[in-house]
């Protein structure tokens, strides 16, 4: 799960970590106030769920409150990487001496949450990582033991050079794990973390990612979803226990397992068709979870044809037919659907669908064509 | 002989009264898998009914379970908040071989459960992972046995259904499989492809090896280089997510592209740089392993 950037600074501070104050507002008018308020020039920043925010003209300076409304004006209500800014964070505008970079993730290769510090802030890790890996410090963190003070002093000691800002980023990297582990994140970035001045460091902007596995025993977490900063239809099938990323083709695919789905799209390519979307239904074949996956394919305006590709195992086909049958009786589908199931009680799943006139086949690449060859027709 | 498992395979299930766990304890012992006894916290004394009025004596706890039934292998079905708990107390008991097929496991409580399984010397495959079977032998988890049939190929996945599709269109030419192992989708999982490639090369029976990777990560760019190195038998490979858009996780959590490490692209290229044939569609698969033995 994705956070905002204010919620993931509100972490920070909860964690003792010093964020200079800021205000999250949804109006221009709102916006003029806080700038107002903070009485100096400042920085008004998109809170969306998509990276590239300043390069898409979402971050801007304003000297005033009334640049500040303008501003606020523009942003508000823009897309960003097809997501459209409800909500501005209103911030002060720091005077900034330097820029590092912190952050942790977990690491599938040790297998560790890895901390990664750089001198080099500001920017996007992974452009650093991959021009300058030597300009970042890594270290794997033993979960069983924390990270332990002298790492934490050895990570700073590579972003500052004064004993000051050493000790006051070792804090802050301390602490910075913590709110890592007790958010359940799997990725947890300051960037940049600034000094300023007078020899103070700070977090300006923060990214947390959450594990989505984390959050059945993390409930002030989940409270912090904004379901009307992602597409309305993932939030749906997830509301439904499915896993749903449109995609801009014509082909509905309805499939079970992701390797199983990735390959259907990848086949529906090979054979010279567009897939309209990721569609996993997961292990379970409750016949209510094939009613939403076809409501949700099939209010896809793009939508020509529906596939589905079922490999029973835990999931049956019986119940996958049962569902296929109960959407059209429920839902107007409005387009033709093709159908692939083969696994655990398929004889049932095809008698089921022969009575209801629907046709089926057990290989995989003739239901793609077939699909194919209905959304190209 | 088979890898890892095989009809020596004396099996646990933790979770044996829950939902999944009873269905596939009764789906493994109708395959011919020796089940011998389960575990659920609070039921220990009572016995678990299984086909053919067969039964297994539940137990409380995995020590008192593997003292009493010797045990050398455990299959974990708990709910994902107990499933970290349950994973430790296997290796904890002495058990070799774990197999966790719990789905939503916390990977920050993976992280402290992989140096806990590595330290007690056992062998933990998953989690959020299929299981294995040695066809005509023993099936530990939940593949579908009636898709697989024994014979020379051995087949290791990231992927549960894709695994099935690629062991059903073997099957279905008349080619039967060694092993089939699914390692599962998880950022850290216990056993990886390295694992196993191992385990076949040294498997007698095993005469080609599939191997089934997808997006994300660079699991399989390192089991190519290894292939290289060490694997004499021939190899075939897939990779799914080759129209998958950057940045978005495919169900998987593993399944996500970012930065320039782990592109489909990326892993094709990788695998016919170091000598792994790659199909392009699952159905392939038959022609290139008729091709290889």
């Amino acid at each position: 799960m994705n956070i905002h950037e204010y919620q993931a600074r509100e972490i920070l501070q909860a964690h003792g970590i010093p964020v200079p104050p800021g205000e999250v507002v949804e109006t221009a008018a709102d916006a003029e106030a806080a700038a107002r308020k903070f009485g100096s020039t400042v920085v008004v920043k998109a809170q969306v769920h998509a990276g590239g925010r300043g390069k898409a003209g979402g971050v801007k300076l304003a000297k005033d409150p009334a640049e500040a409304r303008q501003v606020a004006e523009r942003i508000l209500g823009m897309e960003i990487k097809g997501l459209r800014v409800n909500k501005v964070l209103v911030a002060p505008a720091e005077d900034i001496a330097s820029e590092c970079y912190a952050g942790i993730v977990v690491d599938r290769a040790s297998k560790r949450p890895v901390f990664m510090v750089s001198r080099e802030g500001g920017v996007d890790i992974e452009e650093v990582a991959a021009r300058s890996p030597e300009a970042i410090r890594k270290l794997a963190v033993d979960p069983r033991y924390g990270l332990l003070p002298y790492q934490a002093y050895w990570l700073a000691a590579s972003l500052y050079d004064g004993i000051q800002q050493q000790r006051q980023c070792a804090k802050i990297l301390q602490q910075l794990y913590s709110a890592f582990i007790s958010s359940g994140a799997s990725l947890a970035e300051i960037n940049p973390l600034i000094t300023t001045p007078a020899g103070e460091v700070k977090a300006i902007d923060a990214k947390f990612n959450i594990d989505d596995n984390e959050l059945f025993r993390r409930p002030e977490i989940e409270a912090l979803r904004d379901t009307s900063a992602e597409p309305e239809a993932e939030t749906h099938a997830r509301e439904a226990g499915l896993t749903f990323i449109k995609l801009d083709g014509n082909i509905g695919a309805v499939v079970n397992g992701a390797g199983l789905a990735m390959a259907t799209m990848d086949l529906i390519k090979l054979y010279g068709g567009e897939p309209a979307n990721f569609l996993d239904i997961g292990g379970s074949s409750n016949p209510d979870k094939v009613v939403n996956a076809l409501r949700i394919t099939s209010s896809d305006p793009n939508v020509r044809v529906i596939l589905f590709n079922i490999f029973g195992g835990i999931t049956r086909c019986d119940d996958v037919a049962n569902g296929i049958v109960e959407a059209r009786r429920r839902i107007d589908i409005g387009v033709p659907i093709v159908i692939r199931l083969t696994g655990t009680n398929e004889e049932k799943a095809l008698e089921i669908l022969h009575e209801a006139g629907f046709s089926a086949t057990t290989s995989m690449d003739e239901v793609v064509q077939e699909a194919v060859a209905v959304a190209n027709g | 002989m088979a890898v890892f498992i095989n009809e020596d395979t004396r099996l646990l299930v933790q979770g044996i009264t829950g939902r999944d766990g009873s269905f596939h304890t009764i789906q493994m012992m109708e395959y011919g898998t020796r089940v011998v006894g389960g575990v659920t916290p609070g039921r220990g004394g009572q016995r678990f009914e299984g086909p053919g009025g067969r039964s297994v004596p539940i137990f409380d706890t995995m020590e008192q379970a593997v003292r009493e039934t010797g045990a050398n292998a455990t299959v974990i079905y708990v709910p994902p908040a107990f499933a970290a708990d349950a994973i430790m107390e296997a290796a904890d008991a002495g058990v070799p071989f774990i197999v966790a097929i719990t789905e939503g496991i916390p990977v920050l409580d993976m992280t402290r459960v992989y140096p806990f399984v590595m330290e007690r010397g056992a062998r933990l495959l998953g989690p959020n992972c299929p299981g294995l079977m040695a066809p005509g032998q023993c099936k530990v988890g939940i593949m579908p046995g009636q898709i697989a049939k024994p014979g020379p190929v051995g087949v290791v996945s990231r992927s549960g259904t894709l695994t099935y599709e690629v062991v059903f269109q073997l099957t279905s030419a008349g080619i039967g499989q060694s092993t089939c192992i699914g390692i599962g989708g998880d950022p850290i999982i216990g056993t990886n492809f390295i694992d196993c490639l191992a385990a076949f090369e040294e498997d007698e029976d095993t005469q080609a090896i599939v191997l089934i990777g997808e997006i994300g990560g660079t699991d399989e760019q390192e089991a190519a280089a290894y292939i290289r190195e060490k694997v004499s038998k021939p190899v075939v490979g897939f990779i799914a997510g080759q129209t998958a858009p950057p940045g978005r996780r495919m169900g998987h959590a593993g399944a996500i592209i970012s930065g320039s490490e782990g592109t489909a692209a990326e892993k094709i290229e990788t695998f016919e740089r170091n000598g792994v044939r790659v199909m392009r569609r699952p159905s392939d698969v038959v022609g290139l392993i008729r091709e290889v033995l």
